[in-house]
């Protein structure tokens, strides 16, 4: 990703750098060619169409080439490859917290190993904060009440800076950390080596049931609600006839606000749990709806929240 | 240009700078109806705001509008369609050069503005009984007079901010209202003092204009904050 | 007005009247101008120092000049001040009011006393961010993004909120102010087609300011509610969205800046013209460009937001856009650079400013094509990237263009010349210490320094200090002008009415103009920039 950016950023330099020079060498030698002399006057002139359209024109085929080539890159940072690792992060004032999948947690601290497509799926406790890791190339704001989603593929191993890049404070310029790259066997090393809390999904199992959300969402669908097995990253249909894509932020907004988008066929009956549930506990149940989703590529009987589109393969481009 | 006074009949009302009335007059209503504009965008960005939480939270906001007292929002309605009525008939007063006449109008339409402030004031009261003011002691209760029993439980956030937008909307309409009765008080007090005749009115032509730009406002927000979900 | 018998010199609009009340109550648009002059001034310096705290904590990597609170609170006075205080009225308030008038030969502004109004609103706003800033100040950047703003900080909001809200308002009256007197108080011949430049530029201004800065209003006040009542608009624990905020922010703020640049390049049409002896080459394209940028300035707004959470296709949308602005811009340099062609050129310390604007107004604008690259903003935005840019436009081109236009037009304004050598040496100053301030901070935005950073990561110390060591030969370059503008004012030598032989009505009129302008309502019966038919003046001026 470094790599493209940097090389559309040295074009831009070089058609922009070109531009400066050429209009500033006209300035200067017209200055200096028509400077005031003695008997000589200015030779006026109108304008003339042909060279209004000429530049107004070649610029605007210049700008749709920044346009095109930079739009190809944002697609591609703003769209994570399915097969990524999936990092949690919560951003407070002052400090970024991860938690791995396989559940080791770390402060201002990003393990990554090398050539993986790490997935960072961000939510703010408090203001808006933002994740920046110059040496990747990549931006993202983190908001509080949603989460954003950033993602970079490392190749190098090494520790690169990573910084807030959102004002979120009087420490704002002390919410920095390291992203640390790693090749993977030492990252599996320090995986097993610091490794406490359970996996992620687990975690989110536990409170899947200590919740009681599985006496009604049963995995079979035969439960008042909605059987989530297979939902994640499908359509679903709702009541009032628009179907929405299940991705991180519809599980966290049904959690928080069950009545804001009711599955068709289902009653609103589910009690919001805003307040009840902390950023940590909401990863974790999103991440086991996620993991479900994952193993049971198959049919979930019945559910009517999977109903069209159904097939992973579907998915992959 | 500078023997001015010789061109038109020297008017006492005209400014040094104006060649003549009638470039005195074509600035003026020029420089109110762009104010209107600035009036234009300055309630566009909370129609806007309104906008898009209505959208998103479609089905609280419903319910949250039933809440709202239909009989007084209509009754102000009406005096405020009857308040740009006299507003006509006070500019038209004033171009006809009817000084008592003006006069009349400009207060009857104080006092039906002042109507309409009043009527709100017992709106907002009854909110503030009903603890439907934004705040810690925000609570409501949908009501399902028709026994929509699964409907789904109202989100108090979401309703929150319906009543959050309900009282900035109608608050800086209220404001502007307010500064409504104030300009027309001073053109009242103007025209007891026969400022006005059919060569100057032009203060009653822009502050009708203003009073008009008021009213349409309110006729967005009527529909948008009560009428919302009464279309059974 | 006085007798004339007993007075040997003429009146103007400075001699008619002393003492305070005499410019207090005035309803003289010169008048009113020179009282913003001193006020805006006034501010500018107190900006400008904000900024110096700012340079000097940055020396070192380590926080140790200022507190992090500090720090925090200095960049968003120098912000709020600079934005709100200096550049947004700087050209229309002190030059438009001075010029509009006169430039299209009409007595005064089409409202005297809602212009006065209009100063009093500023100066309002002025005495409560001043009084915000000694009793506390704000941290939240001059930005105010929700939640933090709203639900976090606990410095003085509101009362900064009411500063900008007043001050919107004096710039809201300018505008509707501008508009009325170009379309209805024109001299008779003063056709559309006829207009100087610069007032084209303002016209386009005077749009935004009217369309634009009521937005910014309510804003305010739906931040102000938020915070004294807790509503919940754009707090997303209270089912709020902070991008609404910035969606409301930027649909101002970006329009703002236009606010800023488009009065200037008005200046530079002027000056160019002048020091060619030539006709703008392209009149219509120029003026034209002028509506273009202030129209598709108003579609631009969230290019601010790309790395905001907003919807990939809403950003798409805006960089297509964000192009689609740089059009005008890049037509205007295009014309001004071929109106030098074949001109007759003299290095006046207007000119040099313009030559001036033209090279950072370039580099500022060239840089905004990266930031409307979305795969590149996504890695500048938000650091010394930007701070160089929009400084580059903001200020580099800003006050490049107020500057060259003050020296223009002081003949006009005091009745004296500068000191000419004073002058070509502060415009040098000027141009090196800003590039060398702001250059530097290109290449750190890239490296990844982001911005509102009280410390920062010892590599990027290098190009700090030169970053600092600019801003001192800045602030030299700016302080330079202000000594020898009110040296000349008593011992410059006497302007003549025309000391530049240059068009336009207000060459054509007494240096000061008198309290009306024009002995006599001009008649117009010539284009704009007719300097075909100007004789030169016989000596050279700049002796």
């Amino acid at each position: 990703m470094a790599g493209n950016v940097d090389a559309l950023y040295i074009f831009l330099l070089l058609i922009c750098g070109l531009m400066t020079v050429l209009v500033s060498t006209a300035v200067i030698v017209f200055a200096v060619k028509y400077r005031k002399r003695l008997g000589h006057r200015a030779h006026q002139i109108e304008g003339s169409l042909g060279l209004e359209i000429t530049w107004s024109v070649i610029p605007l085929f210049a700008f749709f080439t920044f346009f095109a080539w930079g739009a190809v890159i944002y697609f591609q940072e703003r769209t994570p490859p399915r097969d990524s690792m999936e990092v949690y992060t919560v951003a407070k004032q002052w400090m970024w917290k991860f938690e791995h999948p396989e559940g080791a947690r770390e402060i201002n601290a990003l393990h990554v190993p090398t050539n993986r497509n790490v997935k960072v799926i961000m939510t703010s406790q408090d203001v808006i904060h933002s994740f920046f890791v110059p040496a990747f190339r990549i931006k993202q704001d983190v908001l509080p009440g949603r989460y954003t989603i950033a993602w970079f593929r490392a190749t190098k191993p090494g520790t690169y800076h990573l910084f807030c890049a959102e004002y979120c404070g009087t420490q704002h310029s002390g919410m920095t950390g390291d992203v640390v790259v790693m090749e993977p066997a030492q990252y599996e090393a320090w995986l097993a080596g610091g490794s406490t809390g359970a996996p992620l999904p687990v975690t989110g199992q536990g409170l899947f049931n200590q919740l009681g959300c599985s006496t009604c969402h049963q995995i079979d669908g035969r439960g008042r609600g909605p059987s989530l097995a297979g939902v994640f990253g499908n359509k679903v249909s709702l009541e009032d006839g628009r179907s929405v894509t299940a991705d991180e932020n519809y599980v966290r907004e049904s959690i928080i606000s069950p009545g804001t988008k009711i599955v068709v066929g289902y009653k609103p009956i589910m009690p919001t749990f805003q307040g009840l549930i902390s950023d940590d506990q909401l990863n974790a149940l999103v991440a086991y709806v996620k993991s479900i989703s994952q193993q049971q590529p198959g049919q979930p009987a019945g559910s009517e929240a999977t109903a069209g589109t159904q097939t992973k393969s579907q998915q992959v481009h | 240009m500078h023997t001015n006074a010789a061109t038109t009949e020297h008017n006492p009302a005209l400014r040094h700078h104006f060649a003549d009335m009638t470039q005195q007059k074509n600035s003026a209503s020029l420089g109110m109806w762009l104010f209107l504009v600035t009036e234009i965008m300055f309630f566009g960005g909370m129609f806007c705001a309104y906008l898009i939480y209505r959208l998103a939270y479609f089905n609280d906001f419903g319910a949250a509008s039933t809440s709202l007292s239909l009989k007084l929002g209509t009754i102000n309605t009406i005096v405020l369609l009857l308040s740009s009525l006299t507003v006509v008939l006070a500019v038209n007063a004033a171009q006809r050069g009817k000084q008592k006449l003006l006069f009349f109008y400009l207060i009857a339409t104080i006092v039906l503005g002042c109507t309409f402030l009043g009527i709100k004031a017992v709106e907002y009261h009854d909110k503030f009984v009903e603890h439907h003011v934004p705040g810690p002691d925000f609570h409501f209760v949908a009501e399902h007079p028709e026994g929509h029993s699964e409907q789904a439980p109202v989100n108090q956030q979401h309703a929150q901010m319906f009543f959050s937008l309900y009282f900035v909307m109608t608050g800086m309409h209220a404001i502007h209202m307010i500064i409504g009765v104030g300009l027309f008080s001073g053109l009242a007090y103007q025209a007891w003092k026969g400022r006005y005749d059919r060569n100057y009115n032009t203060p009653v032509e822009n502050a009708g204009l203003y009073w008009h730009f008021v009213d349409v406002v309110w006729i967005y927000l009527f529909p948008l904050l009560y009428l919302i979900s009464r279309h059974h | 007005m006085a007798s004339v018998t007993t007075i040997p010199e003429q009146e103007n609009y400075l001699t008619n009247g002393y003492g305070i009340k005499s410019w207090l109550l005035t309803t003289d648009h010169k008048r009113i101008a020179m009282l913003y002059l001193a006020s805006i001034t006034f501010f500018f310096f107190i900006g400008g120092i904000f900024a110096l705290l700012v340079r000097l904590e940055l020396l070192t990597p380590e926080g140790d000049f200022l507190q992090a609170d500090t720090y925090n609170k200095a960049f968003t006075m120098h912000g709020m001040i600079m934005v709100f205080f200096f550049l947004i009225p700087v050209v229309p308030a002190v030059l438009g009011n001075f010029l509009v008038p006169i430039m299209i030969g009409a007595k005064d502004l089409a409202f005297p006393r809602i212009n006065l109004l209009s100063w009093y609103l500023y100066m309002i706003g002025g005495v409560l961010i001043t009084h915000c800033m000694l009793t506390g100040g704000v941290d939240t950047g001059w930005t105010f993004y929700t939640p933090y703003s709203t639900a976090f900080t606990n410095t003085k909001i509101i009362e900064a909120g009411l500063a900008a809200f007043v001050a919107g308002f004096s710039s809201i009256f300018t505008g509707l102010n501008f508009i009325v007197t170009i379309h209805r108080m024109r001299a008779p011949g003063m056709t559309w087609g006829r207009l100087p430049l610069f007032i084209w530029s303002n016209y386009a201004t005077s749009l935004v300011m009217i369309l634009g800065t009521p937005v910014i209003a309510i804003t305010i006040i739906l931040v102000a509610a938020e915070r004294l009542f807790h509503l919940g608009i754009f707090d997303p624990r209270l089912g709020g969205d902070p991008l609404l905020f910035q969606h409301l922010f930027w649909f101002y703020s970006h329009p703002a800046v236009y606010i800023m640049i488009l009065p200037s390049m008005g200046v530079i049409s002027e000056l160019i013209t002048a020091f060619s002896r030539k006709r703008i080459f392209g009149y219509r394209f120029v003026a034209f460009s002028s509506i273009g940028i202030a129209i598709i300035g108003f579609l631009v707004w969230a290019h601010h937001m790309f790395v905001s959470g907003m919807s990939l296709y809403a950003a798409l949308i805006f960089s297509f856009l964000t192009y689609l602005v740089g059009i005008p811009s890049a037509i205007k340099v295009f014309n001004w650079t071929a109106t030098m062609y074949k001109g007759s050129i003299s290095y006046t310390t207007p000119m040099l400013y313009a030559m001036g604007f033209i090279g950072l107004f370039l580099i500022g604008g060239l840089t905004g094509l990266f930031l409307a690259c979305l795969g590149v903003d996504v890695h500048v935005t938000d650091t010394y990237f930007v701070v160089a840019h929009f400084h580059y436009v903001m200020v580099g081109s800003v006050l490049m263009a107020y500057l060259g236009g003050m020296h223009f037009w002081w003949p006009k304004i005091s009745g004296r010349m500068y000191p000419e050598g004073w002058g070509r040496l502060a415009a040098l100053l000027v141009f090196v210490g800003f590039n060398l301030t702001f250059f530097p901070q290109f290449v750190l935005g890239y490296l990844g320094m982001p911005r509102r950073y009280w410390q920062y990561k010892a590599e990027f110390q290098v190009l700090n200090i030169f970053s600092t060591a600019g801003a001192t030969i800045l602030g030299v370059g700016y302080v330079l002008p202000l000594i020898y503008f009110m040296w000349s004012m008593r011992y410059g030598k006497p302007a003549t009415d025309n000391p530049w032989s240059a068009a336009g009505l207000e060459w054509m009129t007494s240096s000061p103009p008198p309290t009306f302008n024009f002995d006599e309502t001009p008649v117009v019966d010539f284009e704009a920039y007719d300097y075909e038919h100007i004789k030169e003046a016989e000596v050279p001026v700049a002796h």
